[in-house]
């Protein structure tokens, strides 16, 4: 018995054994057991056990479903674009710009204050702010600059992207300072020697290097907003659909086995994101 | 002897809040020589280098190269460039983009910059690395790659931040006698950063020891080593003994100081060290005033009549070899 404990594979899997453990309970079963159910036959009122692809038949020949994943696609897209613009002019303003490192630790910590409360409320908390005769029309009527409330402040796209953008670039931030702040500042100054202009030092020199982060941030908000239901639904006021409101509609209507193969897909389609980005860059180095 | 392209400072000063590094320093280097930035860690010496190369904003005073200020530029419009102590070469860039990148910078198209890059890897020998990646080279390689990159501007004056503290002993050694190679060939000026004294010695036609913010004392290598103006140059140097004697402070070299019957000689004192050190012996006597003197002996001398730890000693130099130093 002694021995075999000597042996480092067998107390290496012994280490690892926890986390193999809950990761198994947790996440690889409950994956499984959708795959299975995904191949279920489903009536009115009853789920029944089989092996069947009249879920995957009816996802692929619905039409809806190809404008849902569009919809999907196209708010990440979007969701995506602003963030990293926002998050990297961030990240780039804390790291370069704030010389002392408290006060980059202070505001790093403002930026994380939003945290402190629920999705939800912070996403709801913009619905007065949207409305018809919400904070921004009315401030926007009382300068003059609109004669009528503008209808797509609320529940329209616009809302759902700026939901998304509030909620997530902080993802972005965080990894894209994080990969800053390990540049080495020598660097710069070589790039200044060489004649390199602010733009170009950007552009030849920091983009490439913050590249990692910029993937990891991108990783982040492309799968948050990929997977959420709950942002849609509120801030398009039930009018726009992505792919997680799809599930959740059919889970509402006990239709699991439907509701089992879009997740599924989706799964597939974001797993299938996330390879084609890590083949862009590797991010090993920033693990 | 002036010439265009001579670089000089005048009244340099850099202040950093009430704290200043660099207080008034005037010198004038002369185009074409090698010259050594010497002096502890926090003399003001890289400050010095960094406003030269203008990482650094100058907080008074000019700078002129070639009867040019040169001050308040950007770096890249100075004529100088700069090699940095851990060669700053770009992670993401081979050795071709990085010798490269200025001209990229420039607009250079691609085929010209490839072989302007190539004469350079040639000039430091580094054509075969031409596609890795920085970090897939040895420390001495990289260092060749950023003089190469610094060099492409064809500046009139290179810069070197402590270019060789980043090597292991063997081959700082080897690269400091290709440093002053290539300064030959090039016959540009070098201005080096260093606190390693040997090093200066090496390298420099030229050494100028700070000390304090301000220049302690600057002239040719030579004359500088033999004739230290201060206590702190000559202990900085090394090799030298600072000895109070009633007429004042004097410097003598450990290799003037000769043994003597005690009596009858300038010194005397009871021996507390012996060293073996090869072709010499070093033998440190503590003399009168609680002063530690070291005595450097051939040993042929030393071995011709051997001493011992606790003998009493008498030690003598020729009238010549002392030196006054100022206070």
């Amino acid at each position: 018995m002694s021995e075999l404990f000597k042996n480092r594979h067998v107390t290496g899997w012994l280490m690892a054994s926890p986390l193999v453990l809950v990761l198994s309970v947790f996440l690889v079963m409950p994956i499984i057991m959708i795959a299975i159910v995904s191949f279920w036959g489903a009536t009115e009122w009853s789920i029944y056990p089989a092996f069947q692809f009249d879920n995957y038949a009816f996802l692929f020949g619905s039409d809806v479903t190809y404008r849902v994943f569009f919809n999907t696609f196209k708010y990440a897209f979007i969701t995506w674009v602003f963030c990293l613009g926002i998050g990297f002019t961030a990240a780039y303003f804390l790291a370069f710009h704030v010389r002392s490192l408290t006060w980059q630790v202070a505001l790093f910590l403002l930026c994380t204050i939003p945290f402190w409360t629920s999705n939800i409320i912070r996403m709801i908390s913009w619905i007065p702010f949207l409305g018809r005769n919400g904070l921004a029309n009315s401030t926007l009527m009382s300068w003059g600059v609109i004669d009528e409330p503008l209808e797509w402040l609320l529940f329209s796209d616009f809302s759902v992207i700026l939901a998304f953008v509030h909620l997530y670039t902080l993802f972005m931030v965080v990894p894209i300072f994080n990969t800053m702040m390990r540049i080495d500042r020598s660097l710069i100054e070589a790039a200044a020697d060489n004649g390199a202009s602010g733009w170009q030092t950007l552009w030849h020199v920091i983009v490439p290097l913050t590249k990692p982060g910029i993937m990891i941030g991108t990783i982040f908000v492309v799968t948050l907003v990929m997977g959420d239901f709950i942002t849609v639904r509120f801030m398009s006021g039930s009018q726009s659909a992505n792919v997680g409101r799809l599930i959740s509609n059919d889970i509402s209507l006990l239709q699991y086995p439907s509701a089992s193969a879009t997740a599924v897909v989706l799964l597939v389609t974001v797993l299938l994101v996330i390879g084609i980005l890590l083949r862009f860059v590797d991010i090993r180095k920033e693990l | 002897m002036r010439s265009d392209l001579d670089l000089e400072l005048v009244s340099l000063t850099k202040r950093y809040g009430d704290t200043t590094a660099v207080d008034a320093i005037n010198h004038l280097f002369h185009a074409g020589t090698y010259a050594c930035l010497l002096g502890p860690s926090g003399c003001g010496k890289s400050s010095t280098l960094r406003m030269l190369a203008g990482h650094e904003t100058v907080s008074d005073g000019n700078v002129l190269l070639g009867g040019r200020d040169i001050g308040r530029l950007p770096p890249a419009k100075r004529g100088t460039a700069m090699m940095f102590q851990s060669y700053a070469l770009f992670p993401h860039l081979n050795v071709t983009e990085n010798v490269g990148f200025s001209l990229k910078m420039k607009g250079t198209d691609p085929d010209k910059r490839r072989k302007a890059a190539m004469e350079m890897l040639e000039l430091v020998d580094m054509t075969h690395l031409a596609d890795r990646l920085p970090d897939q080279l040895s420390g001495g390689q990289q260092q060749r790659v950023a003089l190469a990159r610094a060099l492409i501007t064809r500046p009139q004056v290179l810069l070197l931040d402590e270019p060789l503290s980043a090597l292991d002993p063997f081959l700082r050694v080897r690269m400091r006698s290709e440093l002053r190679k290539l300064q030959k060939e090039l016959g540009i000026s070098f201005i080096h950063v260093t606190h390693g004294q040997d090093e200066a010695l090496a390298l420099a036609d030229e050494i100028v020891v700070m000390n304090n913010a301000v220049i302690e004392q600057a002239g040719p290598t030579r004359d500088v080593f033999d004739r230290p103006a201060t206590a702190f140059v000559a202990q900085f140097l090394g090799s030298h003994n600072v000895i109070s004697l009633a007429e004042g402070k004097v410097a003598v070299r450990s290799d003037e100081l000769r043994l003597a019957t005690p009596g009858a000689a300038k010194l005397e004192g009871r021996i507390i060290t012996v060293e073996y050190q090869g072709t010499h012996v070093a033998l440190t006597a503590k003399v009168a005033g609680d002063q530690e003197v070291t005595a450097l002996l051939t040993d042929k001398d030393f071995f011709g009549a051997p001493k011992d730890v606790g003998e009493a000693v008498g030690l003598d130099w020729d009238g010549t070899a002392a030196h006054p130093l100022r206070a």
